[in-house]
């Protein structure tokens, strides 16, 4: 058990956003958090690198509580990739050379430098090394952004909606090197998702938010139609093509049933949805 | 580069390495220009003392006892003062820049100097502290400049204090702190055209010339006081570029990398605001430098602190050191306050920057 939430609750001002939180995480774990928009997925991410202070409950990392630790010691066991990262006019290579941060005293060594190199090239991003990030797509944006978290060396790994701005094949290769880091060196990744089909490719655990609290929690198999639409109020066809699962939600047209729910979960529409971060 | 097989696992990267050298380079050659420039600033002037003479004395040799006066009590002290006034104003700017999170923030936007003028205002108006004494060319004087820099400077310190509490009180909200600094900056201006509106004209010319920043006013004690507060100013900011890189890619991608963006943000609004009230209590108002040299320094080597920070302590000293000088020639045998030719000197130069983009 690398990671362990219990109990937690968080408030904002006097409004009650996250309850009764429990769940823990083993090594070598993806697991997706899931839910409608404004459910809490990201304060709950956040919560976990105290970056939020929860009101109760407690974090513990690598056996550690998280309130006893340092905020530097955090983050070298913690990397968390949000959904939105400033540009400004450095290099790609100094960006993610950011990320060694947590380790460097005084000045960066030849060591950070190594390790930052081979992250680009583990990424397949050597091309962006000297580009400016300002000069960058929102892909190659979020890549560097994802690289830069890796190479801070975390336990664990919480990534905001990693794939929402990146193209079919980013997504895909993306998720896919996270994938294989994940189970070389055995770390953990949380990550929010609104792609239910990409989420259901790459996550083994799945955690659904829903009115504050988790809904349903545990493998492949809770994912079901009805769980689906209790948690986002929409009614999906589940199913398999090619062995692979497949969420699509059913038709919201005028004239059936939910005829009064005009709202499309263009969220779940597939992977070639861009979302403007 | 284009050959993934080049670069084995955990190379160095060698092309980085040329770009952040270029980047070095620029400084060294900066304080450099620096060095040059301070010779010559000492040289010119109603006395002209060759270059040469002016580095020997520098390092010691005694030429002529005329000289030695001139360098070492009148022309070193004005030259160090525009060196240490260019560079702490250019990196509270720089780090106003990143803290606010805004490119038009700069020493000046918290309200601070508005708040020293009208300190200086107060002091000169009802303690009786300024005065003109005739009518010829430098006649208006203030008379006891002790009294006035120090309410100059309480005034600035209570702006620096009011920030700062806004800022606690809205937890370090960028957007909040900016508008609070444009708020005091205008009741400190209404303030002084108030006391202006009711003083008589010895009092008027005087307030109005406490206002034009001036290096010349600063002997070897301010220079002690101003150049110790800028040079552990520097070391602060100097030491926490990595976690302004960290602050700049974002708060919370800097919380995830264990940066505690508010005390950050506070402790570093604390240094740059103490930095702008001793500046501006000693020498008055200076503008343009702490917003300007930072963007001139982007253009040339990026936003990159590690290089940002200390090129634009080095291109705050320089332009400031070049104003001055050209200050002290241009209508000679008068000598300008350096806070009109800075303007001159820097917006040219700034505006060609713009136009041509980004340094490659």
């Amino acid at each position: 058990m690398i990671l362990n939430v219990d109990e937690l609750k968080f408030m904002y001002r006097n409004k009650g956003i996250l309850d009764e939180i429990a769940f823990s995480i083993n090594e070598g774990e993806i697991v997706a958090i899931l839910g409608p928009n404004g459910v809490g997925k990201t304060t709950l991410l956040k919560c976990l690198n105290r970056i939020l202070v929860p009101k109760q409950g407690a974090v513990s990392v690598c056996g550690d509580m998280i309130d006893s630790l340092e905020l530097m010691e955090i983050a070298r066991r913690i990397g968390y990739v949000p959904q939105r990262v400033e540009t400004g006019r450095l290099t790609g290579f100094d960006a993610v050379l950011l990320g060694r941060r947590p380790h460097i005293g005084w000045n960066v060594s030849e060591k950070d430098l190594r390790i930052v190199e081979a992250a680009f090239r583990t990424f397949g991003i050597e091309r962006l090394r000297l580009h400016y990030i300002d000069e960058m797509s929102g892909g190659e944006l979020q890549m560097v952004a994802i690289a830069r978290a890796f190479v801070q060396e975390p336990k664990i790994l919480l990534l905001d909606e990693p794939t929402s701005a990146l193209d079919l094949k980013n997504q895909i290769e993306i998720l896919h090197r996270i994938t294989h880091i994940v189970t070389e060196h055995n770390i953990a990744v949380v990550m929010t998702m609104h792609d239910l089909n990409t989420a259901l490719r790459y996550a083994d655990r799945f955690i659904l938010l829903k009115d504050q609290s988790i809904h349903t929690c545990g493998d492949k198999n809770v994912i079901t139609a009805d769980e689906i639409e209790a948690v986002y109020g929409v009614p999906v066809m589940i199913g398999e093509l090619e062995g692979v699962p497949c969420v699509i939600p059913r038709c919201l047209c005028n004239g059936n049933g939910n005829g009064k729910k005009t709202k499309i979960p263009q969220d779940e529409e597939g992977s070639t949805y861009v979302r403007n971060s | 580069m284009d050959n993934p097989l080049h670069f084995a696992d955990g190379e160095l990267p060698e092309d980085y390495l040329k770009y952040t050298h270029r980047k070095v380079l620029w400084i060294l050659g900066g304080i450099l220009a620096l060095f040059f420039m301070l010779i010559l600033s000492i040289s010119v002037g109603a006395v002209q003392i060759p270059p040469y003479e002016v580095f020997m004395t520098l390092i010691g040799q005694n030429l002529t006892d005329k000289w030695d006066r001139i360098i070492w009590n009148i022309r070193l002290p004005q030259a160090l003062a525009a060196i240490i006034c260019g560079a702490g104003l250019a990196v509270a700017g720089v780090a106003m820049q990143s803290i606010l999170r805004n490119p038009l923030a700069s020493p000046f936007t918290l309200g601070i100097s508005n708040a020293g003028a009208f300190g200086a205002a107060v002091a000169i108006i009802f303690l009786g502290t300024g005065r003109m004494t005739s009518t010829t060319a430098g006649a208006v004087i203030i008379n006891n400049p002790y009294v006035t820099t120090i309410c100059a400077f309480i005034f600035c310190m209570l702006a620096t204090v009011a920030i700062i509490a806004i800022a606690k009180i809205k937890a370090s909200s960028p957007e909040v702190v900016i508008l609070a600094g444009v708020a005091l900056s205008s009741l400190f201006t209404a303030g002084v055209m108030f006391l202006q509106y009711f003083s008589d004209d010895a009092q008027l010319a005087a307030v109005v010339h406490w206002t034009f920043g001036d290096v010349g006013r600063a002997g070897w004690p301010e220079v002690y006081l101003m150049g110790a507060i800028v040079i552990v100013a520097c070391i602060y900011f100097i030491a926490n570029r990595w976690n302004y890189n960290a602050m700049d890619a974002g708060d919370e991608t800097a919380k995830g990398l264990g940066v505690n963006v508010e005390q950050l943000r506070n402790v570093g609004m604390i240094v740059a605001a103490l930095v702008t009230a001793v500046l501006v209590s000693f020498l008055g108002v200076i503008g343009f430098v702490g917003l300007v040299c930072p963007h001139m320094v982007r253009r040339i080597i990026g936003d990159e602190q590690r290089y940002l920070i200390p090129g634009s302590i080095v291109m705050g000293a320089l332009l400031l050191l070049v104003s001055d000088t050209v200050a002290r020639l241009i209508v000679a045998p008068y000598v300008l306050p350096v806070a009109i030719l800075t303007a001159f000197m820097g917006a040219p130069v700034f505006i060609y920057l713009l136009l041509r983009g980004y340094h490659r």
